[in-house]
């Protein structure tokens, strides 16, 4: 491309192609975030300007609704529980997850079809309504009102997927790869640890987002299933509709920061490998 | 340890694990549906789809499904191929890109009623620019397509991120040789897409079409925030059996029914887009 | 002597906390919901008991989700439950302690409210707790576009809809606010307040002429009804941001109006219309599921919210009216006082028509309101004939009616058996 040299006209075509480009990326950034800057605008007003009309667009930093939330009882445990039944259900969700999703990529056996959709039909069923056998059979065992226990429900809706996801990027790794490994003397396993493992980075990064952000946000097996160790979204997010206009967007601004912040750590692993031939 | 017993061994902890703690209260729940008082019925079946709202709420269910979805996958298949082609910020505005993922379909609710109700954002902007001299009521039963509107705008707006983190992460998998060949070949930029980024990325698109469709028949939260009563979903009408009419009997039936209908458009897209055992070059 | 002090405070502190770690009561409730006052019950009104008690407030899902599963594992820690009184009668009763033996101190607790309690039986299932009501509240903006001649106190449904009009035709906009989002109490509105005052009955006369002139009045007062209601639920916030200047809705769910522009709104009686002004109670209760870990701080608990003392401090916190007989002090707050100021009005008006929250429907109580709600979306939203709809909810309301073979209730006649629908 670069040796030639470009007539006028296909010059001006790129050009015009580059700014329709960088126009559609600053519009879809703006489409993303404009929402979110309307949640903080009213996060940071006070109760009058979030009722009034117009709207104003440029926030007031009134920190009033904040400060409620600051002072609210019990917030940083809930916050800590949060995390940690978070973090469980990722590594569970990982762990149980991408050992599937590599065999639903590498072999054919049978059941496989019906092993996907019983992967499947986990999403497929609302939690609300398994969350009573489910809650009785925590009481039972002892897994009621424990953390572990609440990571195990949210394990359960993350798999389909971390499976997926893990399936969808084996696919996506050439077997012959693989091959190559074995016939220079890598077995199996040292042959996915040392040549597969690294490719699929992003697609663990990926399904450790999935994990997080549905477990963070899960609300109803968390209002079941915890009572003195309430998760984040089950202490703050059920009783969001039924509060006040400017306390319901100071508290879904609070959810919404630290999965952003947790997106935001993990976003880089997401191009990890970019490319097998830019390696 | 071989290749006969290898998959099977692969699959056993998190089939042992969904056993637990889904096919178990899943069947204890099924059987609800069929039984009232005591012994096989389909009478909570009949009672579901009897309910004169039910086909409202399927329409309205398959309607956003059929708009959203592919509008979805256009656009996530649209911004993935952006941030490939990027190279400086890349990093950040993929980031921007997934932030919705991290917001709750409650939060979500919250944030677009805010901008459509009467003194909301939209009202205001309107205002602001002569428009309208006064707000006026949008999500109303006089004109239903605004209200369809607001919750198609909203949902793909929640939840394009879940498709395009997969459609992300499945296009760095795929060698950068093959657009540097087709390249040298003079292969237009859409002839590259069509013909490498499609059929390559073919699981990833899989993977995330499945799991969009299913989550769109289960869509609720936002479509409660925005269309009140005015836009029932089937959701809505499962969540108001058990909980409003306590009958998890008729609950578990439309439920089943859900399940049903998305387990017929998982099987399709799977049919569609068949992912080959590994990918070969 | 100091050190002997330091010793003993020490010492009582530590007693206190794992005593309180040990038995705090998990009071699980459908109410104070709104994070302000689920706040304001934790600490003004539940600190003052000594076991100390973890007030915990859910959506109907998660609590009902919850309690079940303890009465079905037969273990449970949830030690009193605080629901409205639909959701109770909804309940198995076998499955809430007998309160009946309770000593509550000497308190007069309303004997119409604890006569619900029983739920149809002679043990004492759950004790009210607190009560509210539905009141029509408006901006003051709106006054003086009343009509000529009505009174704000003792309004009829046709001054109701000739005033909603006259602010429409002045303003330009449909102020007229009603609760009809997925939330929003708009049941109780037809239930409680629209057939009584029309028919003087709820059930009897549900398809009767009377009924179909009470849809025609509110299909009238529609046509000036603020067109985004189908998404309000707490009309506090429309009031607010007033796009709605005239409501209809529970007190509670319009104290935040009160509470942050006192001197912008007024409260008044809800309407009347040709049977009298209809309005009723909301009543909450207090009951002990069977499967509560310690039977002793349970009931301990519930005496506790029965305390005059404590009605007062729940009133505050919750803008729920005391069940018990005590004397209002005058620092209310602002919601406090106008709320009670219109429910007064209201109940001692001469042409008063109080009905009577539906009892013996059992679990069916959601299907009895879903018959108003559906009705209401038919006539209302989807413009179909009157007459055809109610006839054909009648048929799902008689079968609801014989099905649980509840006994009319107040507005309607007395029944011998099911209440028929006429």
């Amino acid at each position: 491309m670069t040796a030639v040299t470009p007539d006028v006209a296909h010059a001006d075509v790129r050009k015009s192609g580059r700014f329709l480009f960088r126009a559609a990326i600053v519009f879809l950034c703006a489409w993303v975030l404009v929402p979110i800057y309307f949640l903080l605008i009213n996060t940071l007003s006070s109760p009058e300007t979030v009722n009034a009309f117009p709207k104003s667009f440029i926030p007031e930093f009134d920190m009033g609704s904040l400060t409620f939330f600051a002072n609210f009882a019990g917030m940083l445990t809930a916050l800590k529980n949060s995390v940690i039944v978070a973090c469980l259900t990722m590594v569970l969700s990982i762990a149980f997850g991408a050992p599937a999703g590599y065999a639903l990529s590498r072999f054919d056996f049978r059941g496989k079809e019906l092993f996907r959709v019983l992967i499947l039909l986990t999403r497929a069923f609302p939690l609300p309504l398994l969350a009573l056998p489910l809650a009785v059979l925590f009481i039972r065992t002892g897994l009621d009102d424990t953390l572990l226990g609440l990571a195990l429900v949210h394990t359960t809706l993350a798999i389909p997927f971390a499976v997926l996801i893990t399936f969808s990027l084996f696919s996506g790794i050439p077997i012959e790869l693989e091959e190559a490994a074995w016939t220079l003397g890598c077995t199996r396993f040292t042959a996915f640890t040392k040549v597969v493992l690294p490719l699929i980075a992003p697609g663990i990064a990926a399904s450790a987002i999935f994990a997080f952000v549905i477990s963070w946000n899960e609300v109803f097996a968390a209002a079941v299933l915890t009572i003195q160790n309430r998760t984040l979204p089950a202490f703050l997010l059920q009783s969001l509709g039924t509060s006040p206009l400017h306390l319901k967007f100071a508290g879904g601004f609070i959810l919404v920061v630290p999965a952003l912040v947790f997106i935001f750590a993990v976003r880089k692993y997401l191009f990890a490998m970019w490319g097998i031939a830019n390696r | 340890m071989n290749a006969r017993t290898l998959p099977y061994l692969l699959i056993l902890p998190v089939t042992l694990f969904l056993c637990v703690f889904f096919i178990y209260p899943f069947v204890l729940v099924a059987q609800l549906a069929f039984t009232q008082g005591d012994g096989f019925t389909l009478a909570n079946f009949r009672e579901v789809v009897g309910y004169w709202k039910f086909p409202i709420s399927l329409k309205n269910t398959l309607l956003l499904a059929a708009i959203v979805v592919p509008i979805q996958l256009a656009l996530s298949l649209a911004m993935a191929t952006m941030v490939s082609k990027m190279e400086k910020g890349r990093d950040l505005v993929l980031y921007v890109w997934t932030i919705p993922l991290g917001i709750s379909d409650l939060a979500a609710g919250i944030i677009w009623l805010a901008i459509f109700e009467q003194s909301g954002f939209l009202n205001s902007m309107m205002s602001g620019m002569g428009l309208i001299d006064k707000p006026i009521s949008l999500l109303t039963y006089e004109h239903p397509w605004v209200i369809f509107i607001a919750i198609a705008l909203a949902e793909i707006w929640r939840a394009t991120a879940i498709m395009l983190v997969i459609l992300v992460a499945g296009m760095g998998l795929i060698p950068k040789e093959y657009y540097e060949a087709a390249e040298v070949f003079g292969a237009s930029p859409w002839k590259r897409f069509l013909k490498i980024t499609l059929p390559m990325l073919r699981p990833s698109l899989q993977t995330a079409l499945v799991l969009r469709v299913i989550l769109a028949f289960e869509v609720f939260a936002v479509v409660i925030a925005l269309g009140g009563s005015l836009f029932p979903v089937l959701m809505a009408e499962t969540y108001a059996y058990q909980f409003d009419l306590l009958n998890s009997g008729a609950a578990a039936a439309i439920a089943l029914i859900i399940l049903a209908i998305s387990i017929g458009f998982t099987l399709i897209i799977l049919r569609l887009l068949r992912v080959p055992k590994g990918a070969t070059i | 002597m100091n050190l002997q002090n330091v010793l003993l405070g020490a010492t009582a502190a530590v007693a206190l906390t794992t005593g309180a770690a040990q038995a705090e009561v998990l009071f699980w409730s459908t109410q104070a919901k709104p994070i302000e006052e689920t706040q304001a019950m934790r600490d003004q009104v539940l600190s003052g008991f000594d076991a100390g008690a973890d007030y915990q407030a859910n959506d109907s899902g998660p609590f009902l989700t919850r309690l079940n599963a303890e009465l079905q594992a037969g273990d449970g820690t949830i030690g009193v439950l605080g629901d409205l009184h639909g959701g109770f009668a909804a309940m198995d009763a076998a499955n809430l302690a007998d309160l009946s033996g309770l000593d509550l101190g000497g308190v007069t607790v309303n004997p119409t409210f604890l006569e619900l309690g029983k739920l149809g039986t002679d043990q004492q299932h759950y004790l009210p707790w607190m009560q509210a009501s539905y009141i029509m509240a408006a901006n003051k903006k709106a006054l003086e576009f009343l009509p000529e001649g009505a009174d704000i106190d003792a309004l009829t449904y046709d001054q109701l809809i000739a005033w909603s009009a006259a602010v429409e035709e002045a303003t330009g906009d449909k102020k007229f606010g009603f609760p009809a989002g997925p939330d929003g109490l708009k049941h109780r509105f037809f239930q409680g307040y629209l057939y009584p005052s029309y028919t003087d009955g709820v059930v009897r006369t549900f398809k009767s002429d009377a009924a179909v002139g009470a849809w025609e009045a509110f299909r009238a007062l529609w046509s000036h009804t603020n067109t985004g209601s189908t998404n309000f639920s707490f009309m506090q916030e429309q009031l607010l941001s007033e796009d709605v200047w005239i409501a209809f809705d529970h007190t509670s769910r319009l104290a935040g109006a009160f509470n942050e522009r006192p001197d912008d709104f007024v409260a008044f009686p809800a309407p009347a219309g040709p049977t009298g002004r209809g309005f009723m109670p909301v009543v909450a209760g207090l009951a002990i599921p069977v499967t509560a870990p310690d039977m002793a701080e349970a009931e301990a608990l519930v005496a506790y919210m029965m305390k005059p003392e404590t009605q007062i401090a729940t009133l505050r916190a919750t803008n729920f009216f005391p069940v018990v007989d005590v004397a209002l002090p005058d620092d209310l707050p602002p919601s406090v006082r106008a709320a009670g100021d219109a429910i007064a009005k209201m109940s001692g008006a001469a042409d008063a028509n109080p009905g009577l929250l539906p009892a013996g429907l059992g679990d069916k109580g959601g299907d009895f309101n879903r018959v108003y709600v559906d009705s209401f979306e038919r006539i209302i939203l989807g413009g179909q004939d009157i007459r055809a709809v109610l006839d054909d909810q009648a048929k799902v309301l008689d079968a609801i009616m014989q099905e649980t073979g509840a006994v009319c209730w107040a507005p309607d006649a007395p029944s011998e058996g099911a209440c028929p629908v006429e």
